[in-house]
């Protein structure tokens, strides 16, 4: 018991005082999974607008897929990207393999799902009234869909934060195609706050792990409110 | 000038339109009347090309619009439409209404005089920075006819637009629509299950009914003419009695109603099987010793069998061998002194008979 103490007051020095480790790890998290969602934003946005009203075979099917996928195991993304991007793989001449460039890839993958199935939501969801009026005021196909978007903007943006939400914390991916470098730089080092938890807490390094932890929380919090806020506007 | 020739449409195995004709002119007011399911909104929903007519056409000024799809952005931007259910983007009422005007290119300084302008025709100046949500739906309908309105179509479709407004909004919106009419001369069709809103507002009415046009006409025609027993029903004539032609020549017919004569103007031959129609307004009631009929018209004695009340007015229904209703102020009937099972004589001229085929 004494000891949980002291690594919660050890955590909190760790994080006042900016232990330049922790913060290099807690950037590092960010930096990579707010990449990912953004690369998986400009895909899952189009790619929901063009299946919510677009009409084409195997739309629903389509959809039920991109439903299930929901809840892919992060373990399962980083063993594919793994398998793609090894020396031996069809991609291994890119060298990827255990850099950041690699989880980037993973988490999109991860994401991407789940992001596009919640533009397709917000999409839907949109008053058809207001779709008829956006017609009946004659936009082009490019206008409607740049306005349905604006209608539906906080719903995407919930996507948007859910995708931020689950690229962050998820370590399955993260540690098997990053590896969980420490390395002399910022740049080639692949240690991020899921990751250097798991490894410091196998290490007994228990104050490290809560203080990454709180951080993780803390920005896990922050995204939630973020969501909640925007779905009260 | 709007065509609609022959128009269908199906939704599946439901024929929701089975062949409409109709033919409204520039400048005017036509009002689609018609009971719930009729198919007035998807008559607006093909006319705004939102959806397309399974057989048919619809001309606007000679063209073919669903048969034009390299113009059918043109020909959607010459129209305005205002839909029931008041709906508004979620941002300011300024940009609610710029809308239209930016997808047309339209620039900054000149959508900002056209939405002022059109902010202040429809009674809403200084509203333009207000977020639309949180309008009443009276405001919001008004902001969604000022959005239709700055883009000046020369067509304004309105798809039952005071449905769900309360009485004080409809008013606003029904002056605004002839004010619109009067000043710019925009053609405007809109729909409404209301037919004294028909009568207000239109030039022309139409009757839709099971999909096609039962009628249409002025509202004069439409209200004193039916031209069937449902139009009868639908435009609020109380009294519909069937009976066949026993007599006639000149236009004046006598009708067998279930034994009893009734003389009518008609130009139905002997034998044919007709509806008699008759407003509860021209229906007179007196006495029963009221002394000696006016000559020439029917006169039927009978029994009261109800007084009900409506608004001012109590409405008496007569049994006289079939039920005839008429109304009296409450004055008037005080002072017949009229109540369930008293004896009444009922009389009505022969012109106020308006005679329909069966059917």
């Amino acid at each position: 018991m004494y000891e949980i103490i002291e690594g919660f007051i050890e955590a909190a020095r760790l994080i006042v005082t900016f232990d330049p480790d922790v913060m290099a790890i807690a950037a590092r998290s960010i930096i990579v999974s707010f990449t990912a969602t953004i690369i998986a934003t400009l895909i899952a946005v189009p790619f929901g607008a063009v299946i919510n009203f677009g009409t084409f075979p195997g739309r629903k099917s389509l959809i039920n897929l991109i439903q299930t996928l929901y809840s892919l195991p992060t373990v399962i993304v980083g063993l594919l990207i793994f398998l793609l991007i090894s020396r031996v793989g069809p991609f291994g001449f890119l060298r990827l393999l255990f850099t950041p460039t690699a989880m980037i890839i993973a988490q999109t993958v991860l994401i991407l799902p789940i992001m596009t199935g919640l533009t397709i939501s917000a999409l839907s969801g949109v008053d058809p009234v207001i779709r008829d009026t956006l017609y009946s005021l004659g936009a082009t196909r490019l206008q409607f869909l740049v306005n349905i978007m604006k209608e539906a903007r906080f719903a995407i943006l919930t996507a948007v934060a859910v995708g931020f939400g689950r690229a962050i914390s998820e370590v399955g991916a993260a540690i098997l195609v990053g590896g969980n470098i420490m390395a002399s730089s910022f740049a080639s080092s692949t240690r991020t706050l899921t990751t250097a938890i798991s490894l410091e807490t196998s290490m007994g390094n228990i104050p490290t792990s809560i203080a990454l932890g709180i951080i993780l929380l803390a920005i896990a919090l922050g995204v939630n409110l973020a969501i909640t806020r925007m779905q009260h506007r | 000038m709007i065509e609609c020739i022959d128009v269908s449409k199906r939704f599946g195995d439901t024929a929701v339109l089975a062949g409409v004709t109709a033919r409204i002119e520039a400048g005017e007011i036509f009002a689609v009347i018609g009971p719930s399911g009729a198919g007035k909104s998807t008559l607006l929903r093909l006319i705004d090309l939102l959806d397309a007519p399974t057989g048919g056409a619809i001309r606007v000024n000679g063209t073919d619009i669903h048969r034009e799809p390299k113009r059918g952005l043109l020909i959607r931007r010459m129209m305005g439409m205002v839909f029931q259910k008041p709906a508004v983007f979620n941002t300011t009422v300024y940009e609610n209404i710029a809308v239209g005007l930016r997808f047309r290119g339209v620039g900054e300084a000149a959508i900002q005089k056209k939405v002022e302008d059109v902010l202040g025709m429809v009674g809403l100046a200084g509203y333009g920075e207000r977020r639309a949500r949180t309008l009443s739906g009276g405001e919001m309908q008004r902001v969604a006819l000022a959005r239709a309105m700055v883009i000046d179509p020369d067509v304004l479709l309105m798809d039952e637009p005071t449905a769900n407004l309360d009485p004080v909004s409809v008013a606003l919106i029904e002056d605004l629509v002839l004010r619109i009419n009067r000043d710019l001369g925009t053609t405007i069709v809109f729909s409404t299950h209301d037919m004294y809103q028909g009568q207000r507002l239109a030039h022309r009415i139409g009757v839709l009914m099971k999909g096609v046009f039962a009628q249409v006409g002025t509202p004069r025609e439409v209200f004193t003419l039916p031209a069937s027993r449902d139009v009868a029903r639908f435009v609020g004539v109380e009294n519909i009695i069937e009976g066949v032609v026993v007599a006639g020549e000149n236009g004046a017919s006598v009708v067998d109603a279930g034994g009893i004569p009734v003389r009518a103007r008609s130009p139905f031959e002997v034998g044919e099987a007709v509806s008699l129609c008759i407003r509860s307004e021209d229906i007179r009631i007196a006495p029963a010793d009221g002394g000696a009929a006016a000559p020439g018209r029917n006169t039927l004695s009978g029994t009261v069998a109800a007084v009900v009340p409506r608004g001012p007015f109590s409405r008496v229904t007569v049994d006289c061998g079939f039920m005839l209703s008429s109304v009296l102020s409450w004055k008037a009937a005080d002072s017949l002194g009229i109540g369930e099972g008293s004896r009444v004589v009922v009389s009505f001229a022969p012109e106020s008979v308006h005679v329909v085929r069966q059917g």
